[in-house]
């Protein structure tokens, strides 16, 4: 793999970033409203020492200017809604919680995922491949917002086997990370099943199979690493898809994760927030997929980037 | 794994973590959990403006009064007594002797006249400030007209008496004083934090309750504080304040034990919580949901055209059929009770075959007979079920009613805001909570140039009216005034009331010192578990 392409990868990623900052900041200042209206008006005077306070009198391109200044120095600046907290602090709080919440996710949508796309590979067209291809289906389209609080009457309420909101004890974490993941695990069991169908036909399984080799051993050893070149290349838009997309599962079991701050600070118009938010998932999303690319020419010797 | 395995391993680990997670009850001795709404911007008394952050605020910080549980009127907190001169201008606060700021600093006069003056500094930027500006010199101060903050109308006597002087007699000034922005702050702390002082490690406070944790979005604990003056009567050792913007998350929470107190009922679940009156909450609130209506637009400039549209509405289908929790259809636009008022009946919950007939001649006389020619228009509201609802069934009732044709607008929050403070809608659905407990804080909105009119409304001897009632000083003839005011607010009807607010919460009958009251007002400090 060539180190120039990946320098060069990375280069890239200056323009889109700045390009990135400049829209969000822009688009955000668009919207009606601003951080601080409210149901009841603030007479002219206070709003005047609000905007004073935190450089909004000033025109929007020196706002831009001072934001680029301090965003050079990694500093988000203030929140305006949470008056004692920089975006910093926010983030710093928030977002190892979305991390835990998304690996979590991660980890049942390919434990449940290649299991049961394994399953179906392994005896297509059987029932193993039918029921869980079925529940897959439904996983796909069944939103977030339907099987949360769907499984939190059912295992939360009825049964009463795990708690129904909060981020305290390792329990809390099951019903959250399940309901995340499970429409990736949907995701994950097709593409698996999928690559693991199309490797089956190759020559060098063919070989194998002559060789004598047990299918199991065929499955695992052999077809495994090609088969699930689909999978990773999706594990990196998925990583950050669960990172930056917790935002109902969030709301819904009360987590204090960065997704329900993404929401409500484009709500209160807290644009500092807004932005912050906004730059931490690009920034994920863009290096999840750079790894993705690391990891496929590891996987696949075809692979070589030039 | 085979696909048995994996499932056996899956049910030996939701087994234990089952075992793991019932051994926590919310169910233990003054341990207090309750819902909290949206989370608080700030603890900050001089910078907040929420009603989530008053719930947590008056419980870390006491005023100079706190509020009768029972009753919600003024009883002595920070000040054992208060005097007010005859003209009623001038009130003078004794405070306790030996309190104490939760570092063990006391607490004196000076740190009122402190806060006092914070409040009205520009550059603190209080949203409230214009409380501030029922004190002397309050309001120029805060426009920067005045530049001496010590120009405020406030001064410490001795360490223990706090003379406060107003610009005009303001009979609601002592409740104001529960307020938070009119709460005390510790200066030592606030110069040496920044606007880091009210973190947990940082804050100083003079409440019942002493901060120990903030998670955002998670939770802040407050403990009993020892420091307090009468914390030999504080039953509760630990409060748990949840920020939980979910409804329906609240709700179930409260069904699996998590919680003590809620905060709002999904509206349809309130129909099935009713029923269950061990395990709620439900008073009427001083808050009127009504219509704005731009008196600046067209056909509406006309008052004819406003009273049919009022007319035409059926408060008590709406209070009964939608809302549902025991709502009162609104007669007169402030609730009833608000400051001992009692307004007037204006308007007809229900609408009358004579009501009907009115309407439409009302209708006809402004040169719209049965609608016709009627200019289309939206009703704007922002984003959310009951408004949505709400407006449905108006839309209905004026099409049935009256022949005439709206169309519907819902917008976010802020759009929602954007729209009706710039006089950018025709009808708006509007609602308003009291900042105080007096008709004043509803009919003064509608003064000329008011800053939250909205409505385009001007009326020479409406002005005069609110102007004389601020001045009177006699409870009679006060009620007689904004009887007054009421009626010219009710003939010209910028404004369209619906219904008067009620608060229906869920808590459990367990929590004992709870008692329905208009404010709202639970000071935790009578508050128990049984």
């Amino acid at each position: 793999m060539g180190l120039g392409y990946l320098v060069k990868r990375l280069l890239t990623m200056i323009p889109v970033f700045l390009a990135v900052v400049t829209l969000v900041f822009f688009t955000i200042r668009f919207a009606p409203g601003g951080p601080f209206d409210g149901e009841r008006k603030l007479p002219p005077e206070i709003k005047a020492n609000l905007d004073k306070k935190y450089n909004l009198d000033l025109p929007l391109w020196k706002q831009y200017l001072l934001y680029m200044r301090d965003l050079s120095r990694f500093d988000l600046g203030p929140s305006y809604k949470h008056s004692n907290r920089s975006v910093n602090d926010i983030i710093g709080e928030a977002f190892p919680v979305s991390l835990e919440l998304g690996l979590w996710s991660l980890f049942w949508a390919l434990l449940i995922g290649v299991t049961a796309g394994g399953l179906a590979a392994f005896r297509p067209n059987s029932l193993f491949d039918y029921i869980p291809m079925s529940i897959s289906i439904l996983g796909i389209c069944l939103p977030t917002f339907v099987i949360g609080p769907l499984s939190i009457l059912v295992f939360g309420l009825w049964l009463g086997w795990l708690p129904v909101a909060g981020w305290d004890t390792p329990a809390d974490r099951i019903l959250p990370s399940m309901t995340l993941g499970f429409a990736y695990a949907a995701y994950i069991s097709r593409l698996t099943r999928g690559g693991l169908m199309e490797i089956r036909t190759q020559d060098f399984i063919r070989t194998a199979r002559a060789k004598g080799l047990k299918e199991s051993t065929i499955i695992l050893k052999h077809s495994l690493r090609g088969g699930m070149l689909p999978v990773v290349s999706f594990l990196g838009p998925a990583l950050a898809g669960l990172l930056s997309g917790a935002l109902v599962t969030e709301t819904i079991f009360n987590i204090p994760g960065l997704g329900r701050f993404f929401i409500q600070s484009a709500l209160n118009r807290d644009y500092t927030v807004v932005m912050g938010t906004a730059l931490l998932y690009f920034t994920l999303i863009f290096v999840s997929n750079f790894l993705v690319d690391i990891f496929y020419v590891i996987l696949d010797p075809r692979v070589r980037y030039e | 794994m085979s696909l048995r395995k994996l499932f056996s391993m899956g049910a030996v680990f939701l087994f234990l973590f089952s075992v793991s997670c019932t051994k926590k009850s919310s169910n233990q001795t003054q341990v207090l959990d309750k819902a909290n709404g949206t989370e608080l911007q700030d603890l900050d008394p001089h910078i907040v403006s929420g009603v989530p952050e008053h719930h947590v605020i008056s419980e870390l910080f006491e005023g100079l009064v706190t509020m009768d549980p029972k009753t919600a009127e003024p009883i002595p907190g920070q000040a054992e007594s208060w005097t007010v001169s005859k003209d009623g201008k001038v009130y003078t606060f004794k405070l306790r002797e030996g309190l104490k700021w939760t570092n063990g600093d006391p607490v004196v006069a000076g740190d009122f006249v402190y806060a006092f003056r914070r409040l009205v500094d520009p550059k603190t930027a209080a949203k409230y400030a214009y409380h501030g500006g029922y004190i002397k010199n309050g309001d120029a101060i805060t426009k920067g007209k005045i530049k001496d903050l010590s120009a405020l109308g406030v001064r410490a006597i001795d360490d223990r008496t706090l003379e406060v002087t107003l610009e005009t007699p303001t009979p609601f000034f002592v409740p104001l004083t529960y307020h938070y922005s009119l709460y005390p702050v510790h200066q030592k702390t606030i110069e040496k934090f920044g606007n880091k002082w009210t973190l947990p490690e940082n804050i100083v406070s003079n409440g019942p309750f002493k901060l120990r944790s903030w998670q955002l979005n998670k939770v802040l604990i407050a403990d009993k504080n020892p420091t307090y003056w009468d914390a030999a009567n504080v039953k509760l050792e630990t409060v748990n304040f949840y920020p939980i913007e979910n409804t329906d998350t609240e709700e179930k929470m409260f069904r699996a034990g998590k919680l003590h107190v809620g905060y709002e009922i999904p509206l349809p679940k309130i129909p099935h919580w009713l029923e269950k009156k061990d395990q709620i909450y439900h008073s009427p609130y001083l808050g009127v949901y009504y219509y704005h209506i731009n008196t600046t637009k067209k056909a509406l400039k006309d008052k004819r055209v406003r009273q049919a549209l009022s007319l035409a509405i059926d408060r008590e289908q709406i209070t009964k059929n939608i809302t549902r929790a025991g709502q009162m259809p609104a007669t007169a636009f402030t609730p009833p009770g608000t400051g001992g008022f009692q307004p007037s009946v204006y308007l007809n919950p229900k609408v009358t075959p004579e009501d009907l007939a009115k309407a439409k001649k009302l209708l006809a006389e402004a040169g719209y007979p049965n609608g016709k020619g009627f200019p289309k228009f939206d009703i704007l509201y922002n984003t959310q079920e009951s408004h949505k609802k709400i407006a449905e069934a108006i839309q209905e009732m004026w099409k049935k009613n009256l022949g005439i044709n709206v169309g519907l607008y819902n917008q976010e929050w802020k759009s929602y805001l954007a729209n009706r403070q710039t006089l950018n809608y025709e009808v708006a659905r509007a609602g308003w909570i009291g900042d105080y407990n007096d008709p004043l804080t509803f009919l003064e909105m509608y003064v000329t140039g008011g800053g939250n009119n909205d409505t385009g409304f001007s009326n020479k001897q409406y002005d005069d009216l609110v102007a004389k009632a601020k001045l009177e000083m006699d409870a009679k003839k006060r009620g007689e005034i904004f009887n007054q005011i009421e009626a010219i607010l009710m003939d010209e009807l910028p404004v369209v009331p619906i219904y008067i607010y009620t608060r229906t919460y869920l808590i459990r009958p367990e929590v004992a010192g709870w008692y329905p009251n208009i404010m709202d007002f639970h000071p935790l400090k009578f508050v128990s578990i049984k």
